[in-house]
């Protein structure tokens, strides 16, 4: 898969041009969306409750399909693509859900593991990046326990630690600090803020104002009513990649 | 095969039913009624095949008021080519015969009896011809084949073994059916991880492969214990005096015929693990 073919322009991962979003026959839930994002940008998605954050983000993460415009993602145009090319884009985002969507039945180790092993890893090739993974996110005495018995916070650390596993080239965050106190809050952003310097390019969808005010240089987009406002004028000019 | 090797890991996705689920029990019986149906089947086969060898170039001479001529259709009949077995029906055997119409009073009356002769001819000899020989050596006698007069009986068994062979494509067709269902349940219950599993990336092949791999198992093992209360079943009937047994005079199974019973289940497993395979791809080709 090459990076960068088709009509982007380079530099920029992300291009919706007049992507509009309905499901079934109801209204649409996003309008005319037309954006670009950088390689290596941070960006936090706003928007008061329905106006279209999550299905934005479902079709940042090739969870649905715009049902009318163009969506490039990784350079490649993916609004039509076949369902069999998929996967493979997947692989390249990591996704931490507002509700974590961690396997019940497996331990916070396998939780990890899950998109190496799914990418083809073999099992030396997993041991050791899930603990430092797990170290990292300061789970490593948790390896073996099974999220009903973790807490809130623990839990969306594991979600954060799978979503970075396979240093994806995008990293898409669904409220990560809705459910953790503030220092963890701030650990969090930190995780995210240090995947963000190694040049992953960062969606965080919040409504957490400080957040947005602790993470410099970032970007702020706002959906209302499924249409996209530019505040700080991100997508006309994306931002330049971290050095 | 490959698509049934999955790693421990990819065990612990879908934790194991354990015998569980409805599938090994549904396969079982499936297979319980497919061994025994198909078993019914081969008998019939069988007798079919017995009667038929044993009548196929046996002939009769039948010859009314034929006790004293008797003789010159015998005579005639041996000096025809291709005969290779002349020997008439003793009259005691035949007032046996009228005795079970008649009652015991046959045995004694002095009823005229018809002479019948039994002939064996080689393969390859005319019977128009040697008929023929007889009717000049003996004006009015019959040459009747055996194998005429069966041949409605042949047939029946020829039906009955066909009903057999239909009933177990339907039992299969019955039985892949189930599978399909129980893959979709399978799906069903796993809506979660599998979700989880396609957001990560995983492919449709690497998802369906760690249900198939269960239902293989699970078909496998129901089908054996399936197939053997069925073996159990067919050991005791045979045990017993069968009506092929009386029919054809020969065990109406042989081991050629056990040892394709005993390949159903697992034809049965295959059959649900490749079912399953397509039913699980279709059914998340349904998704995004």
């Amino acid at each position: 898969m090459d990076k960068g073919k088709g009509t982007v322009l380079a530099g920029t991962i992300v291009e919706f041009d007049r992507v509009g979003l309905r499901y079934g026959t109801g209204a649409e839930v996003l309008r005319d969306l037309d954006f670009r994002l950088s390689e290596g940008g941070f960006y936090f998605l706003t928007g008061p409750s329905g106006a279209g954050k999550t299905s934005l983000l479902k079709l940042l993460y090739l969870a649905q399909r715009p049902t009318r415009g163009r969506m490039s993602i990784f350079g490649d145009e993916l609004a039509d693509a076949a369902r069999e090319a998929l996967p493979a884009y997947r692989r390249r985002i990591g996704v931490v859900f507002q509700d974590f969507r961690l396997i019940r039945h497996l331990s916070a180790f396998d939780n990890v593991a899950l998109p190496l092993r799914i990418a083809g890893h073999g099992e030396e090739q997993v041991e050791g990046p899930v603990r430092e993974m797990l170290a990292w996110v300061g789970l490593a005495d948790r390896a073996s326990a099974r999220p009903p018995t973790l807490s809130g916070g623990e839990q969306q650390r594991v979600a954060i630690a799978r979503a970075v596993i396979a240093r994806p080239e995008i990293i898409i965050a669904d409220e990560p600090t809705g459910n953790v106190d503030a220092a963890m809050a701030e650990r969090i952003l930190h995780l995210l803020t240090a995947m963000n310097r190694l040049g992953t390019t960062v969606i965080v969808a919040t409504h957490d104002l400080s957040l947005i005010a602790a993470t410099p240089g970032a970007q702020l987009i706002r959906l209302e009513n499924g249409l996209l406002v530019d505040p700080t004028g991100a997508l006309k000019h994306p931002p330049r990649a971290h050095a | 095969m490959s698509l049934l090797i999955i790693s421990e890991p990819e065990k612990r996705l879908i934790p194991s039913s354990g015998m569980r689920g409805p599938v090994p029990l549904l396969i079982a019986i499936m297979t319980f009624v497919m061994v025994v149906v198909a078993a019914a089947g081969l008998a019939l086969a069988n007798s079919a095949m017995v009667v038929k060898s044993g009548v196929e170039h046996r002939y009769s001479i039948q010859i009314a008021d034929g006790a004293t001529k008797a003789p010159a259709a015998i005579a005639a009949a041996r000096g025809a080519p291709g005969v290779t077995r002349v020997e008439q029906v003793p009259p005691a055997d035949l007032r046996r015969t009228l005795e079970r119409w008649l009652g015991p009073a046959a045995v004694d009356a002095d009823l005229p009896l018809p002479a019948i002769i039994d002939v064996d001819l080689a393969s390859g000899a005319d019977p128009a011809a040697i008929g023929q020989a007889i009717e000049r050596a003996v004006p009015g006698a019959q040459f009747i084949a055996h194998r005429s007069s069966l041949a409605p009986l042949l047939q029946a068994l020829r039906g009955l073994t066909l009903l057999a062979l239909g009933l177990v494509m339907l039992i299969a067709a019955a039985s892949a059916a189930a599978i399909v269902l129980a893959a979709r349940g399978a799906l069903d219950n796993h809506r979660a991880t599998i979700e989880v599993m396609h957001g990560i990336g995983a492919t449709d092949r690497q998802v369906a492969q760690l249900f198939v791999r269960q239902i293989a198992i699970d078909a496998l093992l129901g089908g054996l214990a399936g197939a053997a209360a069925a073996g159990l079943v067919i050991a005791l009937i045979l045990g017993r005096a069968s009506t092929a047994t009386i029919l054809s005079g020969a065990p109406p199974l042989g081991w050629g015929d056990a040892f394709l019973l005993g390949l159903l289940p697992i034809v049965v497993a295959l059959l649900a693990t490749l079912v399953a395979w397509g039913a699980l791809l279709r059914a998340l080709r349904e998704r995004l």
